[in-house]
């Protein structure tokens, strides 16, 4: 049986505070708070971080398909990156959906079809965005950051597929033209009444038919809305209580674009139970509705680290900090020497440690070994001897920091920098750039894992590196 | 292997002024240097066979010394980081040492502020390359690369960041002091440890203070045969002693490496010790100019080079040890601290201070009677490092 087999998210650690904005333009405002992504995150990054927590490292997976409407790349595939940074078998069959909100939920058909006609065994989804609304609009309260990942397989899924109901509408509700750097959107009620609202009810009314079911039938209808307010009427209007509403966390996390739904249904899935029945669309450009039902392998796949509890685990950031890692106001220059580019050919050479912190183990000692800047390393640093190595992947280790500073000169856009020496549990050493701490936590000995994140970008390209994080968990 | 000792001697020396020298480029910095080299040691420039030039950053090849108008003799450029002025007088020694000439010049240089830029230009981050292109990875300052020295230091013997941070203020506090008896210092303040211990942080734990400054320097040296060297002078210095050692980045990779001493420095100094014929530096070196590119590394030198046992660097500098009237006299000419890192140029100011000293020509900073000089570079930093040690005396045995 076709379905989903895993499931997680990625929000990133900041927050804005809409009360902030509101004040600051003096503007109506939802309230609440959005989910923004680090100076250092981007798409890519939190698909890998998503993309990793469901499959885990080196997966063996036969394809990923992404789904974003902020690939940071115009030309260059997106998928592509994060099979390397997960460290992917180079077999994967990797492809980028686009353009659409409806990205991710169109990937995941495709998924569901490769899967079911035999063709992959196993297809990973991810969903990524991080779009921008204009300072001082509606868009800028209402979207957020986030990411989210499922893996589409057969043998025993956490839920099932019971019914898809897909309607293509050229409606333009949402929209950028190719040099748009912020989403523009028409008018809410006309978005309301001739989009949104009819192309949802049309899409439940097929699948309910194709069920033979009525809404009382779900456990919890799932899909996101351009504000809360037309989220509600919507539920009402298509016959749901109360109780069968899943949050659209918009006044937590924000709209995260493509990964939205999917966000919602990671939580959903968190809180179900076997047997549960659940509606779970996806709105934009059209509907891709989908009837799931829950199994007895959801019991399985608990770990106990619930994503919920991991939303509470956040920081707010000012309305200043936020324009700048949005680089929504140019600021002046710093006094200190520009940091330069590294060249491709370099970056070529060094592409297992960058996609996914590869170094090596000796062969003759056991001893794994990291090359602080990423020469290949030909003699043991342990025992001298010469080209006796295997590979060895350090991005899954869990490591301590050893030694560290607070530095106010490190390149970074939330100082002051952290960097440090971190030593990895089953050996080796990486002198690195830390992230998403709290300085009055830090201190030797403090548990870290590493995490993909985008380090500077210059000369038209990004380029994406590991740093360490506190473990949060 | 031939022991160098009393083989070679120094002859003249010349320092530029150090500091902000906006008006002065490299040709002024190092005619600056060599001409009172020359005049101190009684030659013109026609009496050199042959010259080693060290800049990090200010000049390629040994064309950079073109502004001295040397007329068709050998000329080298070397670079070894922050201890390419020893480097320098290592070159010139072994030369006169081989017999491949009798006068060698060891220059050093560096223009630093025309960068116009604050800090020291490109590789400025530790994570990038020695070619100037950016490593694929962290990037952090070079403060940052001593300050995890401090955050171990602090974290094994026991030290509350506040104790720690007045330590190391106390030697910032000294080598002012000294730097205000010096007309050729870039700073000339005086601190106290509140003015120290209170300055902006820079990475922490080190604030602003614990900090070199960053200026233009040159300064330079004239070698020749020790037999010779009473034709120029009648306090001629002698080498007693020059090493260096390099790392291979052993403590960024092995995790047995405890930030808290540097193994370039230990291993420099005790094949140097050996060298000379040192048994107890503590008693036996009469002054020290070492690397203070950071206060914490200074701390550190004086348990490396074993002036103080391991981890009680702290009670030395609670008693005075390494001030101008102490038993061992560091950075007396004010250190890096107050000349600034003019990475070329370090090694041979450290070099010139230690020389006038054993000449007993320091003036208010003068030490008494001394007899034994060192001279400490640090290229690089904690786990990559490139570790060099000089010493020079007054008298040959």
């Amino acid at each position: 049986m076709t379905g989903i087999t895993s499931i997680g998210a990625y929000v990133p650690k900041y927050r804005l505070s809409l009360d902030e904005v509101s004040k600051f333009w003096n503007v109506k405002g939802p309230g609440g708070e959005k989910a923004i992504a680090g100076y250092d995150e981007d798409s890519i990054t939190m698909a890998i971080a998503a993309a990793r927590s469901v499959c885990g490292d080196g997966a063996e997976i036969d394809g990923l398909y992404f789904g974003t409407t902020t690939n940071p790349y115009r030309e260059k595939q997106g998928a592509a990156i994060i099979a390397s940074g997960a460290d992917l078998k180079a077999g994967v069959r990797t492809a980028d959906f686009a353009n659409s909100l409806r990205s991710g939920s169109i990937a995941m058909r495709a998924a569901l079809d490769a899967v079911n006609s035999g063709s992959a065994g196993s297809v990973l989804v991810v969903a990524s965005d991080s779009r921008l609304g204009a300072p001082q609009g509606r868009n800028e309260q209402l979207l957020g950051d986030g990411a989210a990942a499922l893996l589409i397989g057969g043998g025993q899924p956490l839920a099932e597929i019971e019914a898809c109901y897909t309607i293509s509408n050229d409606f333009t509700d949402v929209w950028r033209v190719a040099k748009d750097e912020f989403v523009q959107s028409a008018e809410a009620r006309f978005i309301d009444v001739v989009g949104f609202g009819p192309t949802m009810q049309e899409a439940f009314a097929g699948v309910l038919k194709k069920c033979g079911a009525t809404p009382k039938d779900f456990a919890k209808v799932i899909f996101p809305a351009f504000g809360l307010r037309e989220h509600a009427d919507l539920a009402k209007r298509l016959g749901f209580e109360k109780g069968q509403i899943q949050d659209p966390l918009l006044n937590s996390v924000g709209h995260t674009g493509v990964a939205a739904p999917f966000v919602m249904l990671a939580v959903a899935l968190e809180e179900a139970a076997p047997g549960d029945r659940i509606l779970f669309a996806v709105y934009g450009d059209g509907c891709d509705l989908f009837a799931l039902r829950v199994t007895d392998g959801i019991t399985k796949v608990r770990t106990g680290a619930s994503f919920k509890a991991g939303l509470a685990k956040k920081k707010v950031i000012d309305y200043g900090k936020y324009l700048n890692w949005k680089n929504l106001v140019p600021l002046e220059a710093s006094s200190l020497p520009a940091r330069s580019e590294p060249s491709l050919i370099t970056r070529w050479r060094d592409r297992k440690r960058i996609a996914a912190l590869y170094g090596v183990r000796c062969k003759s000692c056991g001893t794994p070994q990291l090359h602080p800047i990423g020469q290949a390393i030909r003699i043991c640093a342990m025992c001298q001897v010469k080209d006796n190595f295997e590979d060895y992947r350090f991005s899954d280790k869990k490591g301590k920091l050893f030694s560290y500073a607070i530095d106010q000169l490190q390149p970074t856009k939330n100082p002051p920098g952290l960097n440090g020496v971190v030593d990895f549990d089953e050996g080796g050493r990486l002198i690195c750039e830390l992230t998403d701490y709290d300085l009055d936590t830090v201190k030797t000995g403090m548990p870290v894992e590493m995490t993909f994140r985008k380090m500077s970008q210059g000369q038209g390209l990004i380029n994406y590196f590991w740093k360490a994080k506190p473990v949060t968990e | 292997m031939e022991n160098l000792k009393d083989k070679v001697a120094i002859v003249g020396m010349g320092c530029s002024k150090f500091g902000e020298r906006w008006d002065a480029g490299v040709e002024d910095l190092l005619v600056e240097a060599a001409f009172e080299a020359f005049q101190d040691a009684g030659i013109g420039p026609k009496e050199i066979q042959a010259a080693w030039i060290g800049t990090v950053f200010s000049g390629l090849s040994a064309i950079t010394l073109s502004p001295l108008n040397l007329q068709y003799i050998p000329i080298t450029r070397v670079e070894n980081m922050c201890a390419t002025g020893s480097e320098a007088l290592r070159a010139a020694t072994y030369a006169i040492l081989a017999g491949a000439c009798d006068i060698a010049l060891a220059i050093g240089v560096e223009k630093l502020k025309d960068a116009g830029t604050t800090g020291v230009k490109g590789p400025a981050i530790v994570g990038d390359n020695p070619d100037g292109t950016a490593g694929i990875g962290p990037g952090y300052s070079a403060p940052a690369s001593f300050a995890y020295m401090a955050t171990r230091y602090f974290n094994d013997y026991k030290l509350s960041p506040e104790e720690g941070k007045r330590l190391l203020a106390e030697i910032a506090v000294k080598n002012h002091y000294n730097g205000s008896l010096n007309p050729k210092a870039h700073f000339k303040n005086q601190l106290t440890v509140d003015q120290v211990v209170k300055a902006p942080i820079i990475a922490w734990p080190l604030g602003l203070f614990d900090c070199c400054g960053v200026s233009d320097g040159a300064a330079a040296a004239i070698v020749t045969r020790a037999d010779l060297a009473k034709n120029f002078r009648q306090d001629p210095i002698y080498v007693k002693a020059l090493n260096i050692c390099v790392g291979a980045r052993q403590g960024a990779v092995r995790q047995d490496y405890d930030f808290v001493h540097i193994e370039e420095n230990v291993r420099a100094s005790q094949k140097s010790y050996q060298e000379a014929g040192i048994k107890d530096p503590r008693k036996e070196i009469s002054i020290a100019e070492v690397h203070d590119c950071f206060t914490i590394h200074e701390m550190i030198v004086y348990e490396d080079l074993g002036f103080s046992a391991r981890g009680r660097a702290g009670e030395d500098i609670r008693n005075g040890f390494f001030t101008l009237k102490g038993d061992l006299p560091v950075n007396t000419d004010g250190g890096l601290k107050c000349f600034g890192h003019p990475l070329g140029a370090s090694g041979l100011r450290m070099m010139y201070e230690v020389y006038k000293q054993l000449q007993q020509k320091a003036g208010p900073r003068q030490v008494k009677n001394p007899r034994l000089g060192l001279t400490h570079n640090l290229g690089g930093n904690a786990g990559t490092g490139i570790g060099s040690i000089c010493i020079v005396g007054n008298e040959k045995g």
